[in-house]
């Protein structure tokens, strides 16, 4: 297992660097391409060039690998003519960036001078609720729908299940989200609100066609479904297939002969066993969620990290859009690579050669 | 390719015909019998009628993408504000749009970026991560381990996160960048689809006697081995072509996708979503016509998936 442990971690580092020099890359040749970021400040007026100077500088955009098309901005000649081993040259503009990411917990700042992580930090807290719904909904709706459908193949729910499967993987999310909030949040929300002995809670904060900031989780109910509805489906699929297969396993027919009752052998026996392959789907499931989340937010309006992507991009604030996909790509890397390594500590089986 | 039917044969076991699946029968029998594996797949898909309403919808799609003036004679860009959100009904089938253009002819034509964005993107894709896939699983060692790695970056970007970067910081979002990022983010994908079956076919007994006699390596891959990765290939490339149909109208609506001088059916939707409640066809048109192409390749895909694989028989 060690050694399926360090492999593992060695190669994690190059695709952690490699994803991290694509990011950096790709903006570098977007600011030689289309000129100076900066410059968006200012409109369609000439600002006076030491102002704009200064500006670049603050705002880390003055290198002079910037000018140049097509150059990775990875080396840079020494100021001081040595450079690194007598090359002539220093490490460059990437390595900075590095440095600044991994020592400083630094992700750049957006044109108004705030911190990318501090725009994350105020807007993680909906990201996370809006995750937490989606995930429990996905994992309790799909995993029982599953368990239903997987234990009486060919019936009713069995097609349903099949169908629906099918319809929701073909629905992109964003109509699903439109539909849902103008059919739920407006008109249905509208006849709930016309009602009084319907608590506020309830017409007002669950049935809200947009995020309320005074119902800040009510309001986050019906959006963490949508989201988790697209994964759903998967869910709900990976448990009936493997509810099928496990319920013919030998294990299961000797604690039938052994005169358990159904609830028992269903409920720990078979249902323990076909839920491993869920929960890793679950695991891996929340980086795509994260990008599910993007479109979601949007559409219901949740001040989150997927609202601030879109916004930034909008508006074109590519600085603010790297800082804040790097530190979730970071994440999400970080989880792939805890998820293989639980893995190997918890099933001798995988071996890494 | 006789390889590939006598192993598609074998595993699938003879068809219910007397006789049993010898290979000494006569050629007249060879049409009954399960002549090839792609003939077989095409006995079974034109009786299936899920594949066969599939690609008459994507058919149509198709001849709106590429001939649009065959579906309606009028002009999309033709607008008189008079007009404004007619109901459906009439001269206007689909009614008119809030600048009072016909909404019929927009749809007929918003047909047209997203398969063309959906047909450049998996083409590139095929061809390119194919060939990376091809190479990574043939030569093995430090090809596959660069190629490997290099797929591992690709991969860890999330798609949508993925798109959102690259289309900000291009600034130019037209149908070429548009199929261009949809390519860059997802072919490992297909990369790594072929290069799992080209590992576990490189070392079968019909590659090893090709080799003996002296193919060269370029034979080998792409009348020996590649042969074997079509299926597989095939079905993914139909499955993400609905993906990226989906992807763009996903793009567009976030505002990074097509902008709205152009047609699309993410235009449609995203500037038409704030009306839903007094005039609902704005909305149900361009949805009901992107889900049916969305869930018109994802049928296919599964289609073609039972049908080319022996397993399923």
């Amino acid at each position: 297992m060690g050694r399926y442990v360090i492999r593992r971690l060695l190669q994690f580092i190059p695709t952690v660097l490699g994803t991290m020099f694509l990011l950096h890359y790709i903006t570098s040749l977007a600011i030689q391409f289309s000129g100076n970021p900066v410059r968006a400040l200012f409109g369609d007026r000439t600002p006076p060039p030491a102002l704009l100077q200064a500006i670049t500088e603050r705002l880390g955009y003055g290198d002079p690998c910037l000018d140049r098309k097509g150059d990775p901005c990875l080396w840079r000649a020494a100021e001081d003519g040595g450079g690194l081993l007598g090359s002539g040259y220093e490490l460059g503009l990437f390595f900075d960036r590095l440095h600044g990411i991994f020592f400083n917990f630094d992700f750049g700042i957006n044109l108004r001078q705030q911190e990318v992580t501090d725009l994350v930090a105020n807007a993680i807290p909906f990201t996370l609720k809006l995750l937490v719904i989606a995930i429990v909904f996905e994992a309790v709706v799909g995993i029982a729908a599953g368990v239903l459908a997987g234990l009486r193949g060919g019936s009713f729910l069995d097609y349903m299940v099949k169908i629906s499967t099918v319809f929701v993987i073909s629905v992109p999310i964003f109509v699903l989200g439109l539909v849902v909030r103008e059919f739920v949040g407006v008109k249905f929300g509208n006849v709930l609100r016309g009602q009084d002995w319907i608590p506020d809670l309830i017409s007002v904060g669950v049935f809200s066609p947009v995020f309320k900031p005074d119902y800040p989780l009510a309001s986050l109910i019906i959006p963490g479904m949508v989201l988790g509805s697209v994964s759903l489906a998967t869910t709900a699929r990976l448990t009936r297939t493997s509810i099928m297969e496990n319920v013919r396993a030998d294990y299961v027919r000797t604690a039938k002969a052994k005169g358990l009752t159904n609830k028992r052998v269903i409920g720990v026996h078979t249902l323990r066993n076909s839920l491993i392959p869920v929960i890793t789907f679950l695991g891996v499931d929340i980086g795509a969620a994260m990008a599910g989340a993007v479109v979601t937010e949007t559409i219901f309006n949740v001040p989150g990290i997927g609202r601030l992507v879109t916004m930034s991009a909008r508006t074109g604030e590519s600085s603010v859009v790297i800082g804040v996909v790097t530190m979730l790509v970071l994440v999400v890397l970080l989880a792939n690579l805890l998820v293989d390594i639980l893995y190997a500590v918890l099933d001798p089986r995988i071996r890494y050669e | 390719m006789s390889d590939l039917t006598s192993a598609g044969t074998a595993v699938g076991g003879g068809p219910v015909g007397a006789g049993g699946p010898l290979p000494d029968q006569p050629a007249t029998g060879g049409r009954e019998r399960s002549a090839s594996l792609w003939a077989d797949a095409r006995r079974q898909l034109v009786r299936d009628p899920v594949f066969v309403l599939s690609c008459l919808y994507i058919l149509a799609v198709g001849s709106m993408a590429a001939f649009p003036k065959l579906w309606t004679g009028q002009d999309p860009r033709d607008c008189t504000t008079d007009r404004s959100r007619l109901s459906p009904g009439g001269e206007h089938v689909f009614g008119t749009d809030i600048l009072g253009c016909d909404y019929y002819s927009h749809a007929i034509y918003g047909a047209r970026p997203s398969m063309i964005i959906a047909i450049m993107a998996t083409g590139t894709m095929i061809i390119i991560g194919g060939s990376l896939g091809l190479l990574a699983g043939y030569y093995g060692g430090w090809v596959d381990t660069i190629i490997s790695r290099v797929m591992d970056v690709f991969l860890s970007l999330p798609f949508l996160l993925g798109a959102i970067v690259f289309l900000t910081v291009i600034k130019r979002q037209n149908e070429f960048t548009i199929a261009m990022v949809l390519f860059l983010l997802t072919w490992p994908v297909i990369a790594r689809i072929i290069r799992g079956s080209v590992i576990s076919s490189k070392d079968l007994d019909y590659v090893q006697a090709a080799k003996a006699v002296g193919a060269r390596n370029g034979r080998v891959m792409f009348r020996h081995i590649l042969p074997n990765a079509i299926a597989p290939m095939l079905v993914y490339a139909t499955i993400v072509l609905g993906s990226f149909v989906a992807a763009e109208a996903t793009l567009t609506y976030l505002g990074v996708g097509l902008q709205p001088p152009a047609q699309s059916w993410g235009i449609m939707i995203s500037t038409h979503q704030v009306y839903f409640l007094e005039d609902p066809w704005l909305l149900l048109f361009p949805c009901g016509l992107l889900v049916g192409t969305v869930l018109s390749f994802i049928l296919m895909g599964d289609a073609l998936r039972d049908a080319l694989d022996p397993k399923f028989r």
